[in-house]
Parts: C-alpha cells; structure tokens; sequence
C-alpha cells in the first residue's frame, strides 16, 4: 500500500474508520427522536384529541348522537321542548324551534373540517408557486407581484371575502377558493422569504454554473428544502380557515341550505336569544370553533417547535 | 522528571481561592430533542491572575461550552451536571441570579466571536457604551464621560465621532474594539474571548490583538481565550489546555505545547499544520483517522482511544492517568512515554509537474458594478494564466476584490467589454449561460463553506449525478458509473452515496463537494477557502486530496485562502490583490524570499504564526479603501509606509519585474524593496 493512501484513507488498512458518518445524528434516528418527542408533547396530544375527535363527528356524526341533525326533541309523552337549557334529554338544551343543539354541534362539524383544510392546502399550494417565483427572480417580477400582493393585503379579509361571495355565490367551491385567495400572499410572503434565503446558498450558484434551467433549480434543487416551512404554515392557515368559513357563515354565507347544521350559521341564528337568557344555542357552537381552533393551535405550535429545533 | 498523579485531585495546580478562573471537574450536559447529552466531562484547570489561558480542539470537543459556562451563561438547554466553577474565590455554581449579574457586571466580560451580533443595531454607539457605566451606579452624564475615556483606551480612531455612529457605520474591527471597551468597563480581572478575531481580516486580527495584549498588561486581568485559530493562541496565550470529546488532555506552557506536545491527539494537530514552510512536494499532511464522539456519547476510559495510533488493551479498559511533566505540564494519557514514535508522515507526494502553455488566460479583465448610478470598478485590468497542473494561490484582505475575480472567471459575472478570458486560446463568453458547453466544464468550483454549497435534500449519488448528466454527455449507468468513480477517487465510499449532506461530517461533505466540482473533467478549479470552515485535521485532509487529485488529473486551481500556512503549502505560485488590482504575483518560493511588494510584506507579518511571534509586525493602518473611490495614484500609497510623496500618490505604478516571473506594481527600485518579515524558522529548538 503506498503511503499517501494510508495518509488519506485510513479505512484502507482495515484499523481505523474513515471519518464517517455521525452515527448519534442518523437521518432516521432524528426523525424518529422528533416523532417521539412531538408525541411526548402535552400540547401536541391535547391538539391532536380534539381535533380527531371534531374529525370523526365530521365523517360519522350518528355514532355520538340520539337525535339528527333536523330532528326535533321530543320527551317521552311526544312533546316538542323548544328552547329548554341543557337537560339530560338534550345536553346542550334545545334552539327555538325545538332542535338538539348538542347534535347540531356534532352535526355541524363536517363543514368547517372540509372547507378549511382544502382552503388552507390550496392557499399553501398558489403561495408557494408565487413565492417561488418572486423570491428565485427577484427584480421587476418581485416588485410588481410584491405590489399586488401588499394591495390584496391591505383590503380587509371579511369584506373582501363577502363581496366575492355575494357576487358569485355560496357555493362550497366559491368559498374556498375565496379563503384560499386571501390566504395566498400570506403563504406567498413567507415562502419568499425563505427563498430568498435559499438563493443565496451556493448549491444553488453551483446549480448556475452548470447550467441549470430556472425552473428546475426553483422545483428540485429550492423546493424540498422550504417544503418544511410549508407544513407549519399550513397547519397555521388551517387555524385561521376556520374562523374565516365560521365567520362567514355567521354573517349568512355558508355551503349547503338553511337547515344544514353549521357553528357559524347556527350561532347567527341563535346570538340574539342570549339577552332573553338562553344562552346555549349559541354558546356551544361557539365553544366548539374555539375548541377547533385551539387544538390547531397547538399542534401548529409543536409541530414548529419540534421540527425547526 | 516526570510524576504520575493519577487523577485531577492530585494535581497540584494552586489554591483555587486565589485563582482568577478555577473549573473544578465540571460536568455538563445538554437536553437536545428530549434527551440530556454530556457535553463536559469533568473539566478541570485554572486561570491564574494576569495570566492568558487558551483553550483549543476541534469544533465539538466543548470548549465554547467551557467559556460560557466559566460565566454561567448557558442556553435553556444546558444544565451544569457536576463540579464548580470559583473565580475570586466566589462560586459561581453556587450563586443567584441577582449574585451572578453582580459578578458579571464587576468581575468578568466576555467578548463574542461576532461583534455585529453584540451590538443593538437601532442604539447609537455612545449610548449603549454608557450603558455598560450606568450599571454599575454612575449617573448619565459621567456615564458618557467614561463611555468616551474607555473608546479612547481601545484606541479606536476618532472616539468622539465613533460615540455618535451607529453599529453599521463601523467596520468589523471598530466594533470589536468597542466590544472590548463594553467589557472593560467594570474594570474586570477575567476576560472571556470566544473567537475573538475569526471573521476578520488578518490585517484587522493582528490589530485586535495587538490591543488585548496591551490592554491585558494595563489591567493585569487574567485572558480565558477560545480560537481555531492556533497561531491566535500561540501568539497570545501563556498557558494552553488541549480539549477533546469534553475533557481536557492535555496543559502546557504554549512554547512547550507547540514544540514538545505530549499528548497523542496535540501531536496529531501539530502535525496536521502546514507549518514550518512546509510544502506540498515535501510531504503530506499528517491527518487524524475518524471522527470525535458526538456529544453524549458513552466514553468510560479514555475519550480519544478510538483514534489514537497508540492505543492498546489498557486504554480501552483504564482510565488513562494524568502524568504531571513540571512546571504545571501535564498529559492525560496511558502511554506518554512513547509519544516520540508517533511519526510525521514521511510520504513525498511524487513530483508535481506545471505545464508551459496557459489552459486558461485573463487578459485585461476588468469588472465593474453599477450601483444607484456610480461605476464600482471591482476588478481592474487583470492578467492572470493558469497553466496545466498548478496552484495560484489568491491572496488579500476582504474587499479586495478576490471572490469578484473568481466569479468573473467563471462567468457568474460577465467581465466588462475589452476584457479577455480564453480557453486553449479560444476566447470564451462572459456569462456562463452563455458559453459553450465546454467552457462550462473547463471552470468548475468548490465553495468555502459545504453546509451551503451542497443541497441538503439531495442524497449525495443525486448530487454527483445531476451534475454528471448535466456536464457530460453521460447518461444513464455510465453516469452512474463515473458517480462511483468519482467518489472513489475523493475516497467516498459506497455507502456514503446514498446518504444525505447532514448525515456527513464536515469533511466528507466537502468531499462531495469536490467531487462535484471534478465530476465533469474540470481544467481549471477554483477553492473559495475551501478549508476555512474545517477542523484543522480534517484541513489537513482535503489539502492532502487536493494536492493528489491535481497529480493526478493535472488540473489547475485558483486557491482563495487567508491562511498564509496553506497557501505556501498548496500554491505554486501566489497573486496579491488590492482593490481590485493585482500588486504582486510570483513563485511562491519567490515571495516568501522576498523582495516583495510593501502590501505584501505588511499581509505576511499580520499572520498570527503558530510557529511563534515574528520580530516585527508591519502596521497597516485604516481601512482598505473602497473600490468605488479608489486613491490616486497607486491605491496603496494610503497605508503604505514606504510611500513617496509626489510620485506614488499621483502616477500609477509601473509593473516590475524583480525575478523570473516575479511582477511587482510598484514605484520602488528593486533594492528598496521590502523582504518579508517571517518567523526565523527553528532558531532555538
């Protein structure tokens, strides 16, 4: 064996390892630590029960309720108890006309679960396609997609949002194509952000010097290495989704017809009973979006935590 | 004499009520992703008063750790494990928050590796200098007095003007000196400095440490100084302590350690210097086999048996014994007598042959930048060849122009209208994407630091693939075959194909990285500081693969450095760069012999060197000036202590010819010029 060998390689003669791999930061090992510390996390399994727990009443609302959404309550001799507090009957108490608030709660999860999550996903998808391209070319495209962006910024969320409405409809598309809309320049301006961050790195002048196209060193070489700023803000548009299609409904636009339950539209119907005393109907939908939104708090705050330590 | 005490207690080292800094076996452990790791295992030395204590090892091994935690400034996740830490004589371990504040604030100051970072960037200077003076109880206006006193006793230029500046109008220097008199204010007898000087210029850290020296004799504090930097220690510290994996080694008196170490690990860093002028047709670097433990790691006997060429049966089954050699020197290892047959590595690498004709050319490339309507000329008329199989080393402060020079090669930028870069002759574009495949080939890179260079999402086959596809008219399994191959040549094996650059210590990442750059047959490679970010073991092995792969493919490099060591080691010939302008270029035999360009003369002395303190540093004073408004004349008459007034700030500077190849910008006659003030190598051994 020749000497400069053993100097360079000193696995070549079989006594020593090369330096090498670190074997405590192993890719998998890390993820696996991480797995297991976000799964210790309090928070994160706090987030995580209820927001399952909204997710199952979503799918099969049936299993946690006596009564339909739209069924009236009746007691045991057949009669209707319109607005009669909580009771074992009807936990929740029962709205005016006579319904079980407690299962139009149950029942009015499926529409905030789908709207917002599908909203928050394309609101990630259109500002990461835009922060891309504003933040890898920079110069005019910057300026000008920065300009438009601060503009849809500055106009206010629910207004904007019930002039689109109001003109297209309240269709489910319409929403959340609308919420994805005003999402985007937020997801956008961060996903910049860290582009801009990326560009600077030198595999991606390195990218450059051996001639690259522009799209594939914004798609293969950027994209994977910002797509875990992506998860978190996706988890934190999924929070605002939600107070944005309840707020929404609250104000008369929501999917589906009148007597679809839904937190939003029923606190709305409900809200103006609170000064004659009865307080439930819209009390517990309430609750139940503070609930949500709570719990996708949480797991949004673990799961930054966890994988950006 | 030498006597075994066989643990840290038995260790006569003084009282540590007396001393300025005394780490008593202290432990440490940080929680890292729910799991506490030691850090510290059981650290024990002291500092006395007035004395300048150095810690070194290799990133990782805790010294940092050891700085901060001398002053209990931890991070959440840190905790003290074991042990205690007395300075004065008062337990630091042992004290409440309000306590500590009160110590730091009266007793200790440290000072970080980055001074912009130290400073709020909306305070004024004088105001947050006050500060420091408010604390400890003066009112405002005295404050400010003080503020102004103590900028003064730093020696910073124009004190009065510096109070009303803002922390951005402040080159790196200025603010470091400001941070030291932010420290002095309490009138300390320890001083902490973490990296003290890493990031600036050699130019700039000799300056700085210049002042710690004179600040440290005015105020007889004792110096707890953490670098990378080994001539940084040698040339400032009276004691050193080697750490490793969280235990120190090894202490001596810096001579001693520099020129007698006695610990397996000091020898293997000794030897992985290029020092003492050596070259590359000498020998190879000494390197140090495997990597250090990871923090947390088990290690119940000794921490470096795993890499040590002296290891037997007892070092994996005893504590090794702390071997007291007088006079405070001691060594923390099973078989210290026998340090002596640890060999340097006596490897001549074969012959380097340069070849005749240039492969590359610059040809009056000039670069400028347009900036809110000023011309930035960056680059001005530079010549430079590159022939086939050799080393340019690049030299110069920051600013210089050195990093624009490379680009403008490769074509990152396009050189101005008249410049000239050829291929085999051939002229090529100025920008990259608009040269010829070839061309872009011929000038491939490696960058300074791997962390960034590399996509950390790709896997390290991807890396090389992309780039072999890409480059060549490769496809498919011969690609993947000349991935294979290359790797092989950069001693990357097999498995390290498959895995992703965070899973890579940082030496095999700037393998890859290397790989990368010769993966399509480059002519010519350009290294940006290509070590600089390394430990210097594993420094010593990438110049070693460096230095073999150019054998081997005969291929030339454009070697960016500010470590004037590596650059003698690798370079076959070196340019000087100023402003933009190249002031000197020759052999690198020739330079170090002299008669050499004044710049040059002042950048050599500024080097802190490990091989001891030179007789006499050349000052350079002020500020390289800016490209955009460069002086008249030639651009160094302004620091140049051999300027003549008349002639070099008005007529630019003929380019002379003081020996074969050997071209200096210069108004000088040929006998007045400088020699090079360098350590007398071995005087007294």
């Amino acid at each position: 064996m020749s000497i400069d060998d053993t100097n360079l390689d000193p696995a070549a003669n079989g006594a020593l390892p090369l330096e090498s791999v670190i074997p405590a930061t192993d890719r998998n090992s890390i993820k696996n630590e991480q797995r297991r510390e976000l799964f210790t996390t309090p928070s994160f399994l706090i987030g995580l029960v209820i927001a399952l727990f909204w997710l199952a009443c979503a799918i099969v609302p049936g299993v946690f309720t006596k009564w339909k959404e739209n069924d009236f309550v009746r007691t045991s001799d057949g009669a209707s108890i319109p607005r009669q507090g909580p009771q074992a009957e009807a936990w929740f108490g029962t709205d005016s006309i006579g319904r079980d608030v407690f299962s139009r709660v149950i029942y009015g999860a499926d529409n905030v679960l789908i709207n917002s999550p599908l909203a928050a996903l394309l609101a990630v998808l259109a500002g990461a396609v835009l922060g891309l391209i504003m933040g890898y070319y920079r110069g005019w495209v910057d300026e000008i997609l920065s300009r438009v962006l601060e503009a849809v910024l500055s106009l206010p969320v629910i207004l904007l949002a019930l002039m689109v409405v109001a003109v297209f409809g309240d269709s489910r598309l319409v929403l959340i194509l609308t919420i994805a809309g005003l999402f985007t320049p937020v997801v956008a301006r961060t996903v910049r952000a860290a582009v801009l961050a990326e560009a600077q790195l030198d595999y991606v002048t390195s990218a450059k010097l051996r001639g690259e196209p522009s799209l594939f060193i914004m798609l293969r070489e950027i994209f994977p290495n910002i797509s875990n700023i992506l998860v978190v803000e996706f988890t934190v548009r999924v929070g605002y989704a939600i107070f944005t299609v309840a707020t929404l409904a609250f104000l008369g636009f929501s999917a589906g017809d009148a007597t679809v339950a839904d937190w939003g539209k029923d606190i709305s119907e409900s809200y103006n009973l609170i000064q004659a005393g009865q307080w439930w109907p819209s009390v517990f939908p309430a609750l139940a979006i503070a609930s949500l939104v709570i719990a996708i708090n949480l797991i949004a705050d673990s799961v930054d935590k966890v994988y950006s330590s | 004499m030498t006597a075994t005490a066989s643990s840290d207690a038995q260790l006569d080292r003084g009282d540590p009520m007396t001393a300025a800094l005394a780490v008593d076996d202290l432990r440490l452990a940080y929680t890292v992703r729910g799991t506490p790791r030691a850090v510290l295992r059981g650290v024990t030395f002291q500092v006395r008063p007035g004395e300048a204590f150095g810690l070194v090892g290799e990133s990782g091994c805790g010294k940092s750790t050891t700085a901060y935690a001398a002053l209990r400034y931890l991070p959440s996740n840190g905790e003290i494990t074991g042990g205690r830490v007395l300075a004065g004589g008062q337990n630091i371990t042992e004290m409440s928050t309000k306590q500590l504040q009160q110590f730091r604030a009266n007793h200790a100051a440290m000072v970080y590796q980055d001074p912009v970072q130290a400073m709020n960037p909306t305070l004024r200077i004088g105001r947050q200098v006050a500060e420091c003076f408010q604390i400890l109880g003066f009112d405002k206006g005295e404050a400010e007095d003080r503020a102004l006193a103590s900028l003064e006793r730093v020696k910073i230029a124009d004190p009065k003007s510096v109070m009303d500046r803002y922390p951005y109008q402040l080159s790196g220097g200025m603010l470091q000196r400001v941070v030291i008199a932010m420290g002095l204010a309490g009138d300390p007898q320890l001083l902490v400095l973490d990296e003290p000087t890493t990031g600036l210029d050699a130019t700039v850290e000799a300056e700085v440490l210049d002042l710690v020296r004179e600040l440290r004799e005015e105020t007889q504090a004792a110096v707890l100084l953490i670098a990378h930097n080994l001539g940084v220690i040698r040339t400032m510290c009276d004691r050193v302590g080697v750490m490793y994996a969280g235990k120190m080694v090894e202490e001596a008196s810096s001579d001693e350690l520099f020129e007698a170490p006695s610990h397996p690990y000091t020898i293997g860093l000794m030897n992985a210097i290029p020092r003492l002028g050596l070259r590359k047709t000498d020998r190879a670097l000494a390197t140090i086999p495997g990597n250090m433990p990871s923090i947390g790691t088990e290690l119940p006997t000794c921490v470096y048996v795993s890499r040590c060429p002296l290891a037997t049966d007892i070092c994996r089954t005893d504590k090794p014994p702390v071997v007291a050699l007088g006079d405070g020197r001691w060594t923390r290892c099973h078989h210290s007598d026998q340090v002596s047959s640890i060999e340097e590595p006596d490897a001549v690498v074969p012959d380097y042959k340069v070849g005749d004709s240039n492969i590359v050319e610059l040809e009056q490339v000039s670069k400028t930048f347009r900036q809110r309507g000023n011309d930035i000329p960056a680059l001005v008329s530079v010549d430079l060849g590159f022939a086939e199989g050799e080393t340019l080393g690049l030299v110069g402060e920051s600013g210089s122009g050195k990093s624009t020079l490379a680009k403008t090669m490769l074509g990152v930028y396009g050189a101005d209208d008249g410049s000239q870069i050829t291929l085999d002759g051939t002229p090529m574009k100025g920008k990259a994407t608009d040269r010829r495949d070839a061309s872009i080939r011929a000038i491939q890179m490696v960058f300074q630091n791997p962390d960034s260079a590399l996509n950390r999402a790709w896997t390290v086959r991807r890396i090389l693939l992309r780039t072999v596809t890409s480059l060549t008219p490769l496809k498919g399994a011969e690609a993947n075959d000349r991935v294979e191959e290359i790797a092989e040549a950069m001693r990357l094996s097999p498995h390290h194909l498959d895995m992703r650059p965070r899973q890579l210590s940082g030496g095999l990442k700037q393998r890859v990285a290397i790989a990368r750059a010769f993966a399509g047959d480059p002519r010519v490679v350009v290294c940006d500081e290509p070590t600089s970010a390394l430990d210097v073991s594993v420094q010593a092995a990438i110049l070693n693969l460096l230095a073999n792969v150019q054998h081997d493919e005969r291929t030339s490099y454009l070697f960016i450095t500010h470590d004037i060591g590596v650059v003698r080691y690798l370079a076959d010939r070196i340019a000087v760069m100023y402003v933009g302008r190249i002031m000197e270029k020759g052999f690198t035999e020739d330079i170090f012999n002299g008669p050499v360009h004044p710049y040059t003369e002042a950048l050599l002395s500024a080097v802190p060197n490990v091989d001891g303190t030179a007789s006499e540093r050349i000052p350079l004073a002020g500020d390289i000036p800016s490209p955009a408004d460069p002086p008249p004349g030639c651009v160094f008459h302004t620091r140049c202590r051999y300027s003549i007034p008349g002639t070099c700030d008005t007529i630019e500077p003929p380019d002379i010819l003081v020996g074969p190849r050997h071209e200096i910008t210069c108004h000088l006659p040929i006998d007045q010029l400088p020699k090079p003030v360098t350590v007398s190598i071995r005087a007294n051994p």
